[in-house]
């Protein structure tokens, strides 16, 4: 049998959903028929309005519940994630230890205009984030954070000064993709300085997924829930597989 | 309810900020800054740009750096220039702006006639009295509640941005706040006109503040209720933000005087000249400062660093009182942003907020909500939030930021809003007179948290007073960023100012604020 897969509410396959969403429309009877309609083109049938309220005068929001019609073949989906395995911080100094004769240096920013610096901090700063120590707190890693709003080319510039084995991008600011022209750019400035195969790149934030990284031409991506010593593990294997590939 | 504080240690607090904070002023008082000077401009009436839309009041103050002497200061050079031409301000900027007139043709190295601004410079001041006591009457017949519900738009298109503060407005939000674009603060110049195109908020302008005023009185004229407005006077050109408030009728305004050094790297110089001058202005405009703290409890951790946000209270409320602003004008910040998976989170955060509450008891305290351990998860995100809720309700802060939901996922949603708001209105009503009904048990955790949190903001500040502030934010002591006394952007935009320098528009309201204050 293939897996195919529907929601859980609280019986195999009932395809039970909850969704919520705003209307530029007044509340009343008409808005709930048009969310119902909207639920139905996706796919979600018998959809109920559980709950409708104006926002205001001209805008109206629902909270609906229904049964999608659709399936997913679980084999068929495709997963593009990080390869290598992540260990502990123990264990990536041993390996550190074991496999260079020199510290990794990190060099890290919040690039182009964004301004949140959580995101870079959690990976990089002493504390770290959630009970998980930042790079900082490493033995052999050397890890620089230059803060936030540092344009491509400071941190290019940075980088090449500190002679860094390892770039961190965190991007946090998404709305209308800024993010994805500034990664963009920040490839297309290092390919112009023939400079890409000098470093292992590595971007994070809430919005970041490993796919988009390869996508982009980044080594790795970081979403939530990964933490400096995720990031650690995949520079120091990475750095060691690229050592020996261009050793072939 | 009330915590036992020790007031000894309390006055330790005031009479360190006091030193620490007058000798930044003694340090600094022989300088300005370019965009004091622009600010001064702008309170002559200049307005508008050149063809390559550059501000006239930058023009000018570019211009005077080469073919003037700015240590003068920029009055200095337009009193000369209006004796001599009987030009306005405005004519002038044009002027020199097409190439059509030197300021270094009208300079004079001795004192001018400075009675030749006295006409503009009462034009813009009255527009503010006006914007002011339009104010107070309206409040005065629709009184702020307690707590005030502070929601942000954030769209990055002033008109957008109009849809979302009505709807808010609609669903009982006392003041709106439209968030700059990212990257704003380190423009060296205010940008002009409306703006539809921003990243994470929208341009801080003085037509789109005038937009926004527009909208919310006119929601006030069909509902009665004034809906305050905030933006940012901070970064590169905080005092002509503050300016620019103040002639549109802001109510309140971001204006920390260490944020933009540890969190933008601008130079500390630069910043705490701006500040000083920009809180005078907002001071005599009646608008409402915002501080910062809050931040630093974003990059380090909110319990071990509870005391750095206390001592920065002790240190801007000094830098407010050298505005001569009163305490009902310092809406000095704090933050829930304990991690939730801490033992007793909450009642270390009614810990500090009741501490804030009563060290601070006549300031309109901001309180910020939880965003550092803000997830994915919108449901607890709703928990956390609530709880945010019942500790600004029951130790009566003033300025309640309400927490989105989505704070980890992207700039709120209309519906996010009305969800943070339908929140806080249900615990504002369930916890309406818990404060009054309980009482904080001497010797229990809370109390004890509260003195030590005092006790080693009291610490904190006697090593400030001790190394003076420079040395400790190279230390990185607050929010763990270190920053360099001749580091950062802006200083070059720093001068020491000639012995003949004057700046009218400070000392005209200082002398105001003191009259009011008498």
């Amino acid at each position: 049998m293939k897996p195919l897969m529907r929601p859980y509410g609280d019986t195999l396959n009932d395809g039970k959903m909850q969704l919520s969403f705003t209307l530029p429309m007044e509340v009343g009877p008409k808005g709930e028929a048009v969310a119902k309609a909207l639920c139905e083109t996706m796919g979600v049938a018998d959809a109920t309005v559980v709950h409708s309220e104006a926002l205001s005068e001209h805008f109206s929001f629902y909270i609906l519940y229904g049964t999608l019609t659709h399936a997913v073949d679980s084999d068929a989906v495709e997963v593009r994630d990080i390869d290598t395995e992540s260990m502990s911080k123990d264990d990536i100094e041993a390996y550190i230890d074991a496999h260079f004769d020199h510290p990794i240096t990190f060099i890290g920013a919040s690039t182009g205009t964004d301004a949140h610096t959580v995101g870079i901090d959690a990976i990089m700063n002493m504390k770290g984030f959630a009970g998980h120590y930042g790079l900082e707190r490493y033995r052999h890693v050397k890890a620089i954070n230059l803060g936030s709003q540092v344009d491509n080319e400071t941190l290019l510039e940075e980088a090449i000064k500190h002679h860094a084995d390892v770039i961190l991008i965190s991007q946090t600011v998404t709305q209308k993709d800024v993010h994805i022209h500034n990664l963009t750019a920040f490839i297309e400035l290092l390919e112009a300085e023939n400079r890409r195969d000098d470093f292992l790149l590595i971007i994070g934030g809430p919005r970041i997924t490993h796919a988009l990284a390869k996508e982009l031409g980044y080594d790795a991506g970081f979403g939530p829930k990964k933490y400096a010593h995720d990031v650690a593990s995949f520079a120091a294997q990475a750095l060691v597989n690229k050592r020996s590939q261009s050793k072939r | 309810m009330k915590l036992t504080l020790d007031t000894h240690t309390i006055d330790a607090c005031r009479r360190d900020a006091r030193h620490i904070a007058d000798a930044i002023k003694t340090e600094l008082d022989p300088y300005s800054t370019v965009s004091v000077e622009r600010t001064v401009l702008r309170m002559l009436g200049i307005d508008g740009v050149d063809a390559f839309d550059v501000p006239y009041v930058n023009v000018l103050v570019d211009h005077v750096k080469t073919h003037g002497d700015l240590r003068f200061g920029i009055a200095h050079h337009m009193a000369w220039a209006i004796a001599r031409t009987t030009k306005t301000p405005q004519t002038i900027a044009k002027r020199v702006a097409e190439g059509a007139m030197s300021l270094g043709d009208y300079f004079e190295p001795t004192t001018p006639d400075y009675t030749v601004l006295t006409p503009f410079i009462n034009q813009s001041f009255a527009r503010i009295r006006t914007q002011r006591q339009h104010r107070e009457t309206v409040l005065e017949n629709h009184p702020a509640p307690s707590p005030e519900k502070y929601v942000i738009v954030a769209t990055g298109n002033i008109h957008e941005d109009i849809d979302q503060a009505l709807s808010a407005a609609a669903r009982g939000a006392d003041i709106i706040a439209v968030i700059r674009t990212t990257g704003q603060s380190l423009l060296d110049y205010v940008p002009y006109g409306a703006t539809t195109e921003g990243f994470g908020g929208t341009y801080a302008t003085q037509e789109n503040f005038r937009l926004m005023r527009e909208a919310l009185d006119g929601y006030q004229r069909h509902h009665g209720r004034y809906v305050k407005l905030v933006n940012y006077a901070s970064g590169l050109c905080m005092p002509e933000i503050a300016a620019l408030g103040a002639l549109e009728r802001l109510d309140m305004m971001l204006n920390d005087s260490l944020y933009g050094i540890i969190f933008r790297d601008i130079n500390m110089k630069r910043t705490l000249i701006d500040q000083a001058f920009s809180r005078v202005i907002s001071g005599y405009a009646g608008i409402t400062i915002n501080t910062g703290e809050d931040n630093y409890l974003t990059t380090t951790d909110a319990f071990e660093h509870a005391h750095t946000v206390i001592a920065s209270q002790f240190i801007n409320e000094r830098f407010a009182e050298h505005a001569r602003m009163p305490a009902t004008l310092m809406g000095l910040g704090h933050a829930y942003e304990i991690d939730p998976s801490v033992d007793n989170s909450f009642l270390y955060e009614i810990a500090q907020a009741q501490l804030s509450r009563q060290l601070f008891p006549d300031a309109p305290l901001k309180y910020m909500p939880p965003t550092k351990h803000m997830t994915g998860d919108i449901f607890k995100g709703t928990v956390q939030n609530a709880l945010f809720n019942i500790a600004c309700v029951t130790t009566k802060q003033q300025i309640h930021l309400l927490g989105m939901p989505t704070e980890a996922i992207h700039t709120p949603f209309m519906s996010d809003r009305a969800l943070a708001l339908a929140n806080a209105d249900y615990i504002y009503k369930a916890f309406k007179a818990f404060a009054d009904s309980v009482d904080i048990k001497p010797g229990s955790l809370i109390e004890k948290r509260a003195h030590a949190v005092l006790d080693n903001a009291r610490t904190l500040l006697d090593d400030i007073r001790e190394e003076g502030l420079f040395v400790t934010l190279k230390k990185g002591t607050f929010a763990g960023v270190s920053r360099g006394e001749n580091d950062g952007k802006g200083l070059g935009g720093v001068f020491k100012k000639h012995p003949l320098y004057t700046n009218p528009i400070m000392e005209r309201m200082l002398a105001a604020c003191e009259e009011d204050a008498s």
